[in-house]
């Protein structure tokens, strides 16, 4: 791999100079992967037991890791600071259990979620760039980002240009990511990759690199707008470029998968995948979230089946 | 923040293990009437249960047994009927597929993942494979009416105890033949829990013996007068042995012997999924594979960055009681191997070869060794040459795929081989060229029943599984 330029870049977040065809062959040069393997070291993890402390520990973490997200056209300012009080607050009976990481919404909701927050640590996350499908010009989407971190919002979740991608126009998805960078100013990227439209696992580890290479500060399966969301396989090779990135450059970008994690035991599937791929470094909120809403409670049923020995019904979490 | 993952052990519970067994013969528990000897759990090295020991005159009634079911019952049976039994046992095999796991891993040291998940699930498999063939043999080239050969005599091994049963009971039975097996000296549990299922499954008496014992109630059964056919799995110095004194004999014979299988890695492979397959090749079973991918073979481009890759997988394995379902790397599974184990790794370091291992806290008691990886190898080093048959990877190097395949296939040995390269024709190119029994490309250590398995070589002849593995069993 040609990873001296990017040594020599060290720190730097953004590269500032880069050419089509470089990227494409440095893209086209990265080891390939294989689908059946990677499937098959998936499922290996997925078969990790973990109970009893390690469980308890396991769910606070993987609760102070979740983006609490709504991201519907329905979506109103009452439902988005009802949202907000959860997230503060996730089990209002019990003081113990950690906050969530973020909550995210729309840009023009933005400001609701953060005069919502103020105080409570919980960071508001706006999704930009005319999601979930991008197709709006460059202007517009990165208008869109502004509005957010006017707003107030300290994370962006992007979305890139999946058909110049699937089109081989990388540089074109590059400078789009390098633009929004600029954008943001303070705020975090997160840039979706949108996985279940990129069809292969060696798109998905392309387009990480290139995310990465752009500036991402998280790279996100999925917008969750779409039938196939995140899934073990996708986000191990996630895991993978960027432990790598991190060899080549010294910068540690987080992941995020999105859409589909419903139960606790997927997040725990999750949180031995970080564990035993990208290592324990990025098992924190910083370099890690869980994108979901419904996990939540299911996290909050069982902390509270581990603490009290008894399963509360549904009836007795709240539902926001 | 470390995530640690607590114990998860499997209940032991679920397997009742008696104080003592005897042998298995014309379908009734008997004494035997050599030394009893004992089985030892090799994680913690406490003793389970007392086994018989048979002599030649055990042997000699086992083998009677099985001449007269196959006279009388099992060789006239039609397929169809004898189908009916191997399914019901693949059924029985099924429904107490827990407690053959717990006990295949108490008495192997085998990790319970493995063995739930691998060993167990083609043991099934096996027998519902074979008992498809049953009724189907004149449709499987051997003729258009080939008969069976009468009586098996079948010594395995201890690294896959009761899937090298299945793997010899199966075919024999299917074939109409009758069997007298004698599972290994430190593994024969799940051997006499198999007996139980024949028994609950009405397997007519005589048709499976099961005979416990050491080497030399293998010598009495394999050199028994009334064996038509001896079949062995193990080390290559006792499968000469028995090649020599099956010699001038119209006893057929098959043997699946050791390995030192080279795992290519060409520069162009998904290098992650290549990890996976070279810990998958060595580390499974404690590397207690006869085909277990031992050397390996990476191209000099990228043998740094894979050798750097490996390493920090390796870090990851965890190795500890093989009844925790999160262990990767269980017990050694007697003293003996270990020993040997640990004196081929002095070897290599004595030769020359870098050694080294993740740091790991092995149990206090049992036999445990840690995975371990030599760079630098030579063809010339004895780790690069003898079968260690445990968690030792020897890493070479090569330049041009000419240098990959003539350092592959320059050993004795012959049982398997991996390839891993994105670029198919590349594949093709390399497995034709490779003197090996199984090549697996971009994966390995997968089996199925119907995919033939065996040697070239000194790893053996015959083949085991699919059409081809029928032939060793009829008179065609």
């Amino acid at each position: 791999m040609p990873m001296g330029d990017l040594r020599d870049a060290g720190g730097v977040s953004t590269e500032t100079h880069t050419s089509a065809a470089e990227l494409r062959a440095f893209l086209h040069g990265l080891p390939g992967v294989d689908r059946v393997g990677a499937a098959e070291r998936a499922d290996r993890l997925a078969g990790r037991s973990v109970k009893a402390a390690a469980k308890a520990e396991a769910i606070d973490l993987a609760i102070s890791m979740v983006d609490l997200t709504t991201l519907e056209g329905a979506d109103t300012a009452g439902k988005v600071r009802a949202l907000c009080a959860k997230a503060a607050r996730p089990d209002p009976s019990d003081a113990s259990v950690p906050r969530v990481a973020a909550v995210c919404v729309y840009p023009d909701l933005a400001g609701v979620a953060v005069r919502a927050l103020a105080g409570t640590g919980v960071a508001v996350a706006s999704v930009a760039t005319a999601f979930p499908s991008g197709r709006a010009p460059l202007e517009a989407r990165l208008a869109d980002t502004r509005a957010a971190v006017a707003a107030g919002a300290t994370e962006i979740d992007m979305v890139i240009d999946r058909g110049a991608f699937l089109a081989g126009d990388y540089l074109k998805v590059f400078e789009d990511i390098a633009a929004v960078r600029d954008a943001c100013g303070p705020a975090h990227l997160k840039v979706i990759l949108e996985t279940g439209e990129l069809a292969t696992l060696d798109n998905v580890r392309r387009a990480s690199w290139l995310a990465m290479r752009a500036g991402a500060d998280f790279i996100k399966t999925s917008t969750g707008k779409i039938p196939v969301a995140a899934t073990l396989p996708v986000t191990l090779v996630m895991l993978e470029a960027v432990r790598d990135y991190r060899a080549a450059t010294g910068r540690q970008v987080g992941v995020k998968p999105a859409g589909g994690i419903k139960t606790t035991k997927d997040a725990i599937r999750y949180l031995v995948l970080v564990n035993e791929t990208a290592g324990p470094d990025w098992l924190s909120p910083a370099r890690f979230r869980l994108g979901a809403s419904s996990v939540l409670n299911d996290l909050l049923m069982q902390r509270r089946k581990l603490t009290t020995g008894v399963y509360s019904g549904p009836d007795y979490f709240t539902v926001d | 923040m470390v995530f640690e993952y607590a114990p998860a052990p499997e209940s032991a519970s679920i397997v009742d293990i008696r104080p003592s067994y005897g042998l298995f013969v014309g379908g009734e528990f008997v004494d035997g009437h050599g030394e009893p000897f004992k089985t030892v759990n090799p994680a913690d090295e406490t003793a389970l249960a007392e086994i018989a020991r048979a002599d030649a005159a055990d042997v000699d009634r086992a083998v009677r047994a099985a001449r007269t079911a196959f006279e009388k019952v099992w060789g006239p049976m039609p397929g169809a009927e004898r189908a009916k039994y191997l399914y019901r046992i693949a059924r029985l095999i099924q429904e107490r597929a827990r407690e053959l796991a717990v006990l295949e891993s108490i008495d192997n040291g085998k990790p319970i993942r493995e063995s739930r998940d691998v060993d167990v699930p083609l043991v099934a498999a096996h027998f519902f494979y074979h008992a498809g063939w049953a009724d189907k043999l004149e449709h499987a080239g051997f003729g258009p009416d080939p008969r069976p050969l009468g009586v098996a005599g079948q010594v395995i091994p201890w690294n896959f105890p009761l899937l090298m049963l299945a793997w010899k009971i199966a075919p024999a039975l299917a074939c109409g033949n009758t069997v007298v097996l004698k599972p290994a000296e430190t593994t024969p549990l799940t051997a006499l829990l198999f007996a139980d299922i024949c028994r609950q499954a009405d397997l007519p008496p005589g048709v499976v013996n099961i005979v416990t014992g050491a080497g030399e109630t293998g010598r009495a059964l394999v050199e028994h007068d009334g064996v038509d056919k001896v079949a062995f799995t193990g080390s290559t110095a006792v499968g000469r042995g028995i090649a020599r004194s099956v010699a001038g004999t119209r006893k057929r014979l098959t043997l699946e012997l050791g390995g030192k299988a080279a795992n290519i890695v060409y520069a162009d492979a998904a290098l992650d999924q290549a990890v996976e397959g070279i810990v998958n090749g060595i580390f499974f079973n404690q590397g207690h594979v006869c085909c277990a991918g031992s050397r390996l073979l990476v191209q000099e481009p990228v043998a740094e960055e894979l050798v750097e890759r490996l390493k920090t997988r390796m870090g990851t394995l965890r190795v500890g009681d093989p009844l925790d379902k999160n262990t990767d790397i269980g017990a050694i599974n007697s003293a003996a191997q270990l020993a040997r184990i640990g004196e081929l790794a002095r070897a290599g370091e004595d030769e020359g070869a870098e050694r080294w291992s993740p740091p790991c806290e092995l149990p206090g008691r049992g036999f445990w060794f840690a995975p371990t990886l030599f760079t630098g190898v030579a063809q010339s080093h004895r780790i690069a040459q003898e079968e260690i048959f445990g968690p030792v990877l020897s890493v070479l190097t090569f330049r041009t795929p000419e240098e990959a395949v003539a350092k592959a296939n320059n050993t004795p040995y012959g049982l398997s081989a991996g390839i891993w390269t994105e670029k198919g024709s590349q594949i093709l190119w390399t497995a034709q060229r490779l003197r090996a029994g199984v090549v697996w490309a971009n994966t390995f250590n997968k089996f199925d029943p119907a995919s033939p398995f065996g040697g070239y070589k000194e790893s053996g002849f015959g083949r085991e599984g699919g059409r081809h593995g029928l032939e060793g069993y009829l008179d065609a």
